[in-house]
């Protein structure tokens, strides 16, 4: 799938690592975490999928993932491994800025990408405080709550997200909720990134790889369609 | 469960510097950014609340009138004689209203929800005791309550559903990953993280990102403060041990924090072993876990070699967790908290050992201290006084263990 991604115009892949308890997931993305877990899916078999992929293709990859997994593995020679298969980013849902700059050195130590997240309940001050550490991209996260395909976009996103950009640097990309063309396309004109998980999740489970590549295809016409 | 971390040692990386959101390493505020914000507000709002006279006498009035504290201290002269020493006292908990010392923190939690204009309230429940403490403070300050119930123990804790839905409050199934409370946590989570602009998140034990495992620590420590004043008024001097299960760890650190400078006053939590530490299927995080960090914080937890949570399994519902407090992690590595655990089979032996001698039945979660002192730990009574927090009643476990006995009660729910 991750060749489908890249093939059909994704310019970043995220790569999940599943672990048990995916409390910022909806229930897509907690369904296939369960399911990747029960088919024996680990860290190490991860970052295998991550190193076949970088012997054929150039594609940027995030690692996804929750703390405890990559804790328990070791961080530091998680983030070696992590390197080493070709990953340029990691996000850690569970790892806040400021939480732990213990963690968040050794990330940057070892030369990846420390993607942070914003949400709609961030203040401005927030914003500046987790922008002056990050890297890679800022994640904006749509709107409060869990991953998960919905049928509208907030009104107030493209407010928030212009308010953003003026504060920091880096591109801005924006996920959580985000399954169709017009969707993406609405996104797309505030924001440098449109980010798509349980959506593309959704359309694998009903048609496999091919369905999945067909979905990110619209998405990517979608975004790339002149505005008139 | 392997133990090759050392505790220190948490994949070969220094945790940040101690903080006030730490106990040593322990704790943090390992959430999504979303719940940031309502941390930091949570926080402040704590903070202001401890400063001010006018909380404290609000919660000291709702204690004493409402939930009919303090709690007396009983001395089980009968169950001296089954140990084979004394004294022995119990720290009635069981005797507060909703049957179990959870209402002292969510009596707590409800006054600050109502001070930060919070009128939607949500918890997460493993054997409904808090669920129903939160109902009934919610009733009490007429607040919207949803209680996340993983489906296992809504099952093997029928009577409590019913009583918080009388309540008032909506109890919602959950029926993923291990549908205990584990997955009744990650749930109340993902609806904190929903609507957290509304919404209140009582968390019913010391666990949690902070200032959660410190608040709750706090209006919980009524239990120690209340039984250290009253031992010492009967014993004339502190008890030699004060004894208390562990499951997330509320009752334990409500009962010792006010011991814990008395440097000569031994305090044992005991877990649940389930069917045997050996076995895998037990809840003893302290015992047999590794530090790794679940539901916002780093503390001892039950995981694979993978990182992945292990499933915690025990007769229990509220023991039934696979991480505990970090500020017990934090004791445990001191050495001030002792740890002892006990199977299934000897608290359910205790559960009956303590109803034939006192004429109290106590909740299957507090007798697992019951059997640590009828058992292994009998020798706790041969230095002084022993100080047990009976943290509840056992009413609601009366058809769970009917069911496992092979019996049926006339007229049960369940």
């Amino acid at each position: 799938m991750m060749h489908a991604a890249a093939e059909a115009g994704a310019d970043i892949l995220e790569l999940g690592i599943p672990f048990s308890d995916p409390l910022a997931d909806g229930p897509t993305i907690q369904k296939a975490t369960f399911e990747a877990l029960e088919k024996g899916m680990s860290v190490r078999g991860a970052l295998e999928i991550l190193q076949d992929f970088r012997r054929e293709r150039r594609t940027p990859v995030v690692l996804f993932t929750y703390l405890n997994p990559v804790l328990h593995f070791g961080l530091e020679s998680f983030v070696e491994a992590a390197r080493e298969a070709g990953a340029e980013g990691i996000l850690l849902t569970d790892l806040p800025a400021g939480a732990d700059g213990a963690l968040e050195e050794v990330v940057r130590a070892g030369g990846l990408d420390l993607i942070r997240l914003l949400a709609p309940t961030s203040s401005p001050a927030r914003i500046e405080a987790v922008s002056r550490g990050a890297s890679g991209f800022l994640y904006y996260i749509s709107r409060t709550g869990v991953t998960g395909a919905r049928t509208e976009i907030r009104e107030d996103l493209g407010h928030e997200v212009r308010s953003i950009r003026e504060r920091v640097d880096l591109p801005v990309a924006v996920g959580f909720g985000i399954s169709s063309p017009e969707q993406a396309a609405l996104v797309a004109e505030v924001a440098d990134g449109v980010v798509v998980g349980s959506a593309l999740v959704e359309a694998l489970g009903r048609g496999g790889v091919e369905a999945g590549k067909a979905f990110l295809e619209s998405l990517r016409r979608g975004m790339d369609a002149p505005r008139g | 469960m392997g133990n090759e971390l050392e505790s220190d040692d948490v994949g070969g990386i220094p945790f940040a510097p101690p903080s006030p959101s730490r106990f040593g390493k322990f704790g943090g505020q390992y959430v999504p950014e979303t719940l940031i914000a309502a941390l930091d507000e949570l926080e402040e709002a704590y903070r202001e609340s401890q400063e001010d006279a006018g909380f404290h006498a609000e919660f000291e009035d709702l204690l004493r009138d409402f939930v009919g504290r303090p709690s007396p201290l009983f001395r089980a002269r009968r169950l001296e004689e089954a140990v084979g020493g004394g004294p022995i006292y119990l720290k009635r908990e069981d005797l507060n209203h909703t049957g179990a010392h959870k209402i002292n923190n969510t009596i707590g939690q409800t006054l600050l929800a109502r001070r930060m204009g919070k009128r939607r309230i949500i918890a997460e429940t493993g054997a409904g005791q808090h669920g129903v403490a939160t109902a009934t403070a919610c009733a009490l300050f007429d607040l919207e309550c949803v209680v996340y119930m993983g489906e296992e123990d809504v099952e093997r804790q029928a009577l409590n559903v019913f009583r918080m839905e009388l309540l008032g409050a909506r109890v919602v199934p959950v029926e993923s990953g291990t549908r205990t409370l584990k997955d009744a946590t990650n749930e109340a989570i993902r609806d904190w993280v929903t609507n957290v602009e509304t919404t209140h998140y009582i968390i019913g034990s010391v666990v949690g990102p902070s200032p959660f495992p410190r608040m709750v620590r706090d209006f919980q420590s009524v239990i120690g403060r209340e039984a250290r004043e009253q031992i010492l008024e009967k014993e004339g001097r502190l008890p030699a041990a004060v004894l208390a299960c562990v499951g997330g760890g509320s009752n334990a650190m409500g009962a010792f924090h006010a011991f814990v400078g008395d440097r000569d006053v031994r305090l044992v939590g005991v877990e649940a072993a389930g069917e045997g530490l050996e076995s895998g299927r037990h809840s003893a995080s302290l015992s047999a876990g590794t530090p790794g960090v679940l539901h916002g914080s780093l503390s001892y937890l039950l995981q694979d070699e993978d990182g992945q949570v292990a499933p915690a399994h025990s007769v229990s519902a509220g023991l039934d967790y696979p991480g505990v407090g970090p500020e017990l992690s934090f004791l445990r590595d001191e050495g001030r908290v002792s740890y002892a655990s006990v199977t299934d089979d000897k608290a359910l032996e205790a559960f009956h050992r303590l109803s034939e001698l006192e004429g109290i039945i106590p909740a299957l979660e507090t007798a697992h201290a019951l059997a640590y002192l009828l058992g292994e730990g009998r020798d706790e009574v041969r230095n002084g006084a022993v100080l047990l927090c009976l943290s509840g009643r056992g009413d609601k476990d009366v058809a769970h263990v009917a069911r496992l006995e092979g019996r049926r009660p006339a007229g049960s729910l369940a």
